[in-house]
């Protein structure tokens, strides 16, 4: 390809500050179509996460960023360079496996020291870096130590060590925290976040756990059977969701399904005012939105109804509520120290709240 | 995982790996194309294909006598080694007792022992007992080498049946004999009929410690083996040729059985994503 | 779970007959060696004449050396072919890796008669071998050394242990989990160090498991100088079964046996310990 080709190929789609850009990605494993075209940028510094279930092609595409896989058609670009014709091994990239892979007949030390030694680092350099790897991640006390004999938490920080010292433009996670337990992972979810802002490199992390995606991301990728269904930041993705997917996927939501007609959406019960064509519409409405109307007034941009609660679960900070408006027609309610609730009540939620989404 | 990535070409050590399954396999395929040379053992190239051998072979009386011979003292090795093999294995599996790691490795020992070991021991037990070498020294000699392989097999069978089941069954009421006949043993079936299948093979073509053990009777190697001693002729290929492709069969279906009754938990591996 | 009465039912039989049919014999066979031959027959006299002249023979000792080096042969080639041929299974073979080890496992257990026949027709002088040598025109007249030398016993015997050392190498290779080679890649080595740092020491007790069978079995072997040795390929074990034969002295051959039995055990011993410091969980 001619250097001017490669030039214009670059500005046509470069985004700015953009670090690694995925062009049109498709993958096949025979007959199965795993990723449909997918187009991503991430920017140089960001903890970028690829969200979805299983199945829907997160993981595929890390390792097409790896090199552990090749894509059936698309391109990958990293720095303005093409990668996806690298071999895994050539690639400015390192990977935090989601078993750990430590080598199971090296020592923490000679683990961490794997990247340096096989670029032949000099020795006095691998000593310092290694060391200083090992307390970024607080294990330098265990550098003699076999993998075998630690924690799974504590195999996780050593894998971390491992990748890292390698100074990578580019740091895959593959689902690292999904083997520790709920303290654990809680706990790591937020050393993580803390060292990827204190040393700047690039994170691409994959996760099926949508808590954990909004805890930790700069912006999530949300992925659905091989396509991007929503990139976004965790506020944005949350607040304004772009399809019923994506609204129910993060967070929980009531999808209302309705028909607008002559600037009226009616759902179920349920109408007020919109700005929409007619035809048929969606809409996500939080549960948190929803309160109680204790005195019974409704405001201009607030909808009224009228439910008996059916269900009442609580849950310490908060009660989720299953309300019953009439002609079985559900809604969930989240609603902070309310007392047990019988009978009819009355609650309300804001216009603005009631987002439209797409199918 | 492995199945599903891409698997890089290694054009050198295709080009090896294909050299020794050449060496492995030529030997044998030069032996099947010889038994049909009119023209005897040597040479090259083969000319004017017979069955002149085959036929030869199939009139040859003492050859079919020892066929039989070895297949009495086959099928009495795969009882014996069996019988003596599954209660090797229970044990090794359930029971404790002093001396149990000795045990283990003694029952193991003629499977890597070489065979001329194992045969003159058991000369030594035979004059010491004043026994006649027969077919029942020989019988006991296969039996005793084979135990070994019996005890391996139906080992790994136990270590991969579900000890629930057992559990089940005497919490149902069964008693421990009961739930041996109606659980375990089904449980085991095919490491059972794999492991015998085995058995019976090696005891075909078994010749070491044969050897040493042999009395008036011929096994089939050991003919085979006394002829050698006379001159080569290709009714020896033919009848090699046919020990072959019966060996082959039953070990292609002793595998299958083997990887059947391992099966769900390879079938599983392969197919998380 | 188990009654005891259920432990012992299990136990008794195999102990019994490991006994009487394993322990017994070896202890007959330990015995003799001490033992002496007089006139035909074998007394009971206890000595230690039999080691002596074992030890003082110079031709006992150069058929042991012989049958060593022979051994040593075997081992290395063995590895040499069976090594590749596991790994390439292993890494490269992708959807045929299970066709492919059936067809390696199969010779495996086909008969050691028919494989060493084979070979003694290929070698001779009217053999195969120099009949396609001669059709070919690369030599004019048989090539002697083909049979009946220590040549075709480490030929016929690398033949037969290939596979069997070719097994557990497979094993140990198969044991090593996917990730830790890709790892190893995405920490920036190639092929070829990715297998000297990571696959190579990982399948060491497999290789060292395979290299102890095929030198031990090799060790003992006394057929394959029978049928393709002659007099130059003699090995060890055919000393011993000719002297559990027409040179009638069992003692001594008991005695040489009884060395060998202890070089193997011995040789598995040591393999064994080496294997478990180098396997990791």
């Amino acid at each position: 390809m001619s250097s001017s080709a490669a030039n214009s190929l670059n500005e046509t789609s470069a985004a700015p500050g953009a670090l690694l850009e995925a062009r049109e990605v498709v993958k096949h494993f025979g007959k199965i179509q795993v990723l449909k075209g997918v187009s991503l940028n991430i920017a140089s510094g960001e903890f970028l996460t690829l969200l979805g279930e299983s199945g829907s092609g997160k993981t595929t595409l890390l390792r097409l960023v790896a090199g552990f896989e090749q894509p059936t058609a698309g391109e990958i670009w990293m720095g303005g360079e093409r990668l996806d014709t690298l071999p895994p091994h050539k690639r400015r990239v390192n990977t935090v496996f989601q078993h750990y892979a430590l080598f199971p007949h090296l020592s923490v030390r000679e683990n961490v020291a794997y990247g340096l030694r096989v670029k032949k680092t000099a020795a006095r350099e691998i000593g310092g870096r290694v060391d200083e790897a090992l307390r970024l991640v607080k294990m330098q006390d265990f550098a003699a130590s076999r993998p075998a004999k630690l924690s799974g938490g504590q195999q996780q920080r050593v894998a971390l060590a491992r990748a890292l010292v390698n100074r990578p433009q580019l740091l895959l996670l593959d689902e690292p925290l999904s083997a520790l337990d709920a303290n654990l992972r809680k706990q790591m979810q937020g050393e993580l976040k803390a060292l990827q802002r204190e040393i700047g490199i690039t994170f691409l992390f994959v996760t099926h756990d949508q808590e954990e995606a909004m805890a930790l991301s700069d912006r999530i990728a949300l992925l659905r059977d091989g396509a991007l269904e929503q990139v976004a930041s965790p506020r944005e993705i949350y607040k304004h969701p772009a399809t019923a997917y994506t609204a129910q996927f993060i967070g929980q939501t009531n999808l209302l399904r309705g028909e607008i007609h002559r600037s009226i959406v009616t759902c179920g019960v349920l109408r007020w005012p919109v700005e929409n064509e007619d035809g048929p519409a969606i809409f996500s409405l939080r549960p948190e939105a929803i309160r109680i109307c204790a005195d019974g007034k409704r405001q201009t941009n607030e909808v009224k109804f009228r439910g008996a609660v059916r269900q009442q679960i609580y849950s310490g900070a908060s009660e989720l509520l299953e309300v019953d408006c009439g002609s079985s027609q559900l809604l969930r309610v989240r609603l902070t120290a309310c007392g047990p609730l019988t009978g009819e009540s009355e609650f309300v939620f804001s216009l603005a709240d009631a987002i439209r989404v797409k199918e | 995982m492995s199945a599903r990535s891409s698997i890089r070409r290694a054009p050198l050590l295709t080009i090896y790996a294909a050299l020794v399954f050449a060496f492995i396999y030529l030997p044998i395929v030069v032996l099947i194309l010889y038994s049909f040379n009119r023209d005897g053992v040597g040479g090259f190239p083969p000319r004017h294909f017979t069955f002149e051998w085959y036929r030869q072979l199939f009139a040859d009386g003492p050859i079919w006598d020892s066929v039989l011979n070895s297949l009495i003292v086959a099928a009495g090795s795969v009882a014996l080694a069996l019988i003596l093999g599954l209660l090797a294995a229970l044990a090794l599996d359930r029971a404790s007792f002093p001396g149990k790691a000795l045990f283990r490795r003694l029952v193991l020992l003629p499977l890597i022992l070489p065979g001329i070991i194992t045969g003159l021991s058991l000369l030594m037990l035979a004059v010491f007992a004043g026994a006649q070498l027969s077919l029942l020294t020989v019988f006991l000699g296969h039996g005793t080498a084979l135990i070994s392989v019996a005890t391996t097999e139906l080992f790994a069978g136990l270590q991969k049946t579900d000890r629930a089941q057992e559990e089940a069954s005497l919490d149902l009421g069964a008693t421990p004999w009961q739930t041996f006949w109606r659980i375990t043993l089904p449980n085991l079936k095919l490491s059972l009929i794999a492991a015998g299948l085995l058995i019976f093979t090696l005891s075909m073509d078994e010749i070491a410690v044969t050897f040493f053990l042999i009395g008036r009777d011929n096994t089939l190697p050991l003919e085979i083996w006394g002829r050698l001693r006379r001159g080569i002729t290709p009714e020896i290929n033919a009848v090699s040729t046919l020990i072959f492709a019966l060996s082959v069969v039953l070990i292609v279906i002793w595998y299958r059985l083997r990887t059947r009754s391992l099966g769900a938990e390879a079938q599983e591996l392969l197919e998380r994503p | 779970m188990y009654s005891r009465a259920y432990k012992t039912l299990v136990s008794l039989p195999p102990l019994v007959w490991v006994g009487l049919f394993l322990l017994l014999p070896y202890a007959l066979m330990f015995a003799h060696s001490f033992w002496a031959v007089r006139e035909g027959m074998v007394v009971h006299e206890w000595n230690l004449q039999n080691f002596k002249t074992l030890y003082s023979n110079p031709v006992y000792l150069a058929v042991l050396f012989r049958t060593m080096r022979i051994a040593a042969s075997v081992t290395i080639f063995s590895l040499l072919l069976g090594y590749p041929l596991a790994y390439y299974l292993s890494f490269h073979a992708g959807a045929r890796k299970e066709l492919l080890y059936q067809l390696v496992i199969v010779p495996l257990w086909v008969s050691y008669l028919v494989r060493g026949y084979a070979w003694k027709t290929i070698l001779g002088s009217e053999g195969i071998l120099n009949g396609f040598l001669q059709y070919v025109h690369l030599t004019h007249e048989p090539v002697a050394f083909l049979l009946y030398s220590p040549f075709a016993v480490v030929l016929m015997l690398t033949h037969i242990y290939t596979p069997f050392v070719f097994l557990p190498i497979y094993a140990s290779l198969e044991h090593i989990p996917r990730p830790l080679v890709e790892a190893s890649q995405d920490l920036g080595a190639g092929s070829a160090q990715t297998f000297f740092r990571v696959i190579l020491p990982l399948s060491i007790p497999g290789l060292l498991a395979g290299a102890t069978f095929a030198f031990v079995l090799s060790l003992g072997d006394f057929l394959a100088p029978l049928l393709v040795g002659g007099a130059s390929g003699t090995m060890i074990a055919n000393v011993v079964q000719s002297l559990f034969g027409a040179a009638f002295d069992w003692p001594l051959g008991a005695a040489i046996a009884v060395c060998i039995l202890i070089i193997t055990i011995s040789l598995l011993f040591l393999s064994e310990r080496v294997e478990k410091r180098w396997s990791f969980k």
